[in-house]
């Protein structure tokens, strides 16, 4: 077996492609200075990361600011040009894909961004932001797109009358839904959710939670469901991927990385999670220090430096991807076969 | 709206008058007046100041000098101290002679900028990006009445395109077309040089307009929805990036007048900003003070526009 390519081994795991399949997907920046803007560093934001997503899968990303997640997820879409790697969605090189292609093949990636308000055009009303991409990609007539639009917009739970308005105009949720409504328009396969509920307070994220769920189950969606919210995840994820400093750490399905997580990092992590309780004991293992600079990662193990069962070989060496016997896919020593 | 309006406007008036009242003043106050212009004079005689001070009613105190200053205007009687002639006519006449300049170098201004400045934005960092960014810091940078003359020397020796006045001496009878093509030959140097340093800065405008609405979140939402590059540019970009430049178009309204003194002065052109020059110079009070009024009413009035004309573009801009 690979052992550098992260995906869940699972038993029920079947045999057909995966809907969105990702290889070794790097994205590094390059950090320039000076007069004649001389590279001198690189940041590693996403380093060879790989995963697999199955048709009507949720796969939740997971790990504290600034590790990489928003980058990893537009990079999959290729908004951003990663450096290296493949992404394969329906069986199709994305990477490969030329300029008008990629274009074209949106239509199947979608994706909704973190901040509902500035992602939305303020200069454009909300019929115009969800029924852009109708009338550009296949076409449709005036009146067409605007009984498409109207089927959107009460699909996400907005009244037809929202169509004349504009983002100003609308609450945080609405904004979101309009959001989801224009990722939706042209009815993708794969959609990225970019924090999608982050910005919004509760009561709101559970409705667009159970929107999202709701549309997964009725279109068949595939989710990238970026989050750094552990509550919200174990809502609605199938599976978690737990990302520290550009790398996947661990992958497995929810309720077993909530019950027995494997590496130190996502334990830390779960760990560190407020239960509403106060029956509950206080969490007894905070991590010391800070997430090291991606400009200059430690050796060996990037969670080295903050890990409470750190070894020596951790320092030195970067630990591989294995599968455990209860179908962990975990990227750290303690757990490697011998 | 309508209330906005009408409130909006005359609260424009009241400012104008006030502006009137306070350019009257430090006008009058400054150092020297008709009489000082030619001290050297020999036949200048102090009956004769005392003569001419009082003629143009200078010996009354600034308030009723002021009231006499409106009276005549707004009654159009007004004349300049320097050749009787009345103000207003003569302003009127200079001012189509500038006219067609003012009207050249902005249509090049605003013409040239856009394509240069989006282009920037949008290969940011790009030998294109850093040549013209080197171009117009250098157009910014050197003074128009400087390259004025270089290009005079340069163009007067290698070319053979007129570089004074508005028209080849002699020429009053000739057929209309050849004096047409004539003045338009005139029109090129001066309204070129009128409008380099303004398509230098406009230009570094939209291209820093661009780049702050190309980096903003709905910019990528455009892109995420496979629209094609341009309608990401022109109809999400642009359309965003255009705001700013809404004001600046209706602050363009002064410059109809007085908007190039130096290019006047350097190419003698017979327009408004000469005669303002002159008017300074000779201290011709009533002039010097008609053309700052009428400045001043230009500028509110263009103020005015750019604020409706924002809520136009803006959804989000309502005037109440």
């Amino acid at each position: 077996m690979n052992t550098t390519v992260l995906r869940v081994g699972d038993m029920n795991s079947s045999n057909h492609d995966p809907l969105v399949a990702v290889r070794g997907l790097k994205k590094h920046f390059a950090v320039r200075s000076g007069v004649f803007a001389r590279v001198h560093g690189w940041i590693k934001a996403v380093d060879d990361v790989s995963f697999d997503i199955d048709v009507g899968e949720t796969l939740a990303l997971v790990g504290e600011s600034g590790c990489g997640k928003t980058t990893l997820g537009r990079a999959v879409l290729r908004l951003i040009e990663p450096s290296a790697g493949v992404v394969t969605v329906c069986g199709r090189d994305i990477g490969a894909l030329n300029f008008t292609q990629l274009r074209e093949f949106r239509r199947k990636l979608q994706i909704i961004f973190q901040d509902p308000y500035s992602s939305l055009n303020p200069r454009i009303s909300v019929g115009g932001i969800v029924g852009e991409s109708i009338r550009v990609h296949e076409g449709a007539s005036q009146p067409e797109a605007q009984r498409r639009v109207d089927e959107l917009l009460e699909r996400v739970g907005l009244d037809a009358s929202f169509r004349r308005r504009f983002p100003h105009e609308l609450s945080g949720g609405q904004r979101q839904r309009v959001g989801i409504a224009r990722a939706l328009a042209l009815g993708p396969e794969f959609v990225v959710c970019d924090e999608a509920v982050s910005a919004l307070d509760v009561s709101v994220q559970a409705q667009i939670l159970n929107l999202l769920s709701e549309l997964q189950r009725d279109a068949g969606l595939a989710y990238l469901f970026i989050s750094h919210d552990l509550n919200v995840v174990r809502q609605i994820a199938d599976r978690v991927a737990v990302m520290y400093l550009g790398k996947l750490v661990e992958c497995a399905g929810v309720e077993r990385v909530f019950s027995t997580p494997m590496h130190p990092y996502t334990q830390s992590l779960i760990d560190a999670n407020p239960i509403p309780d106060p029956s509950y004991p206080p969490t007894t293992t905070i991590l010391e220090g800070e997430v090291p600079s991606a400009l200059n990662p430690p050796t060996g193990c990037p969670f080295h430096t903050r890990c409470p069962q750190a070894m020596d070989h951790c320092r030195t060496t970067l630990p591989l991807a294995t599968v455990t016997e209860t179908g962990h896919t975990v990227a750290c020593h303690l757990y490697a076969q011998s | 709206m309508g209330s906005y309006l009408i409130r909006n406007f005359l609260q424009r008036c009241v400012l104008l008058i006030v502006v009137s009242m306070i350019s009257h003043a430090v006008i009058l106050l400054a150092p020297g007046e008709p009489s000082e212009v030619d001290p050297s004079n020999p036949r200048m005689k102090p009956e004769d100041i005392a003569k001419i001070r009082a003629a143009f009613h200078l010996d009354d105190p600034l308030h009723v000098q002021y009231v006499y200053w409106m009276r005549d205007m707004v009654s159009g009687e007004l004349t300049s101290f320097k050749d009787g002639q009345p103000v207003l006519p003569k302003i009127w006449s200079r001012f189509l002679n500038s006219l067609p300049l003012f009207v050249c170098a902005t249509l090049i201004v605003w013409t040239l900028s856009f394509p240069v400045g989006i282009r920037a934005a949008v290969t940011r960092g790009s030998l294109y990006d850093r040549s013209t960014t080197f171009i117009a810091y250098g157009l910014i940078s050197i003074p128009g009445f400087f390259l004025s003359y270089l290009f005079i020397l340069w163009i007067v020796e290698g070319f053979n395109v007129p570089v004074i006045g508005m028209a080849t001496f002699g020429m009053q009878d000739a057929h209309w077309l050849y004096r047409g093509m004539d003045q338009l030959w005139h029109l090129v140097i001066p309204s070129v040089m009128s409008a380099l340093a303004g398509v230098a800065i406009l230009s570094r405008y939209v291209r820093s307009q661009m780049l702050e609405v190309i980096g903003q979140d709905y910019i990528r939402t455009a892109r995420a929805k496979g629209l094609d590059p341009d309608s990401v540019i022109y109809r999400h970009a642009l359309r965003n990036a255009l705001l700013p430049f809404v004001t600046m178009f209706g602050l363009m309204l002064p410059g109809l007048i007085g908007g190039s003194v130096i290019i006047e002065q350097i190419f003698a052109w017979p327009g408004i900003g000469r005669l303002g020059y002159d008017a300074i110079l000779a201290r011709d009070f009533p002039v010097i003070l008609t053309i700052n009024f009428i400045a001043a009413a230009l500028t509110l009035a263009g103020t005015f526009l750019s604020d409706i004309l924002y809520a136009v573009v803006d959804p989000r801009i309502r005037l109440q």
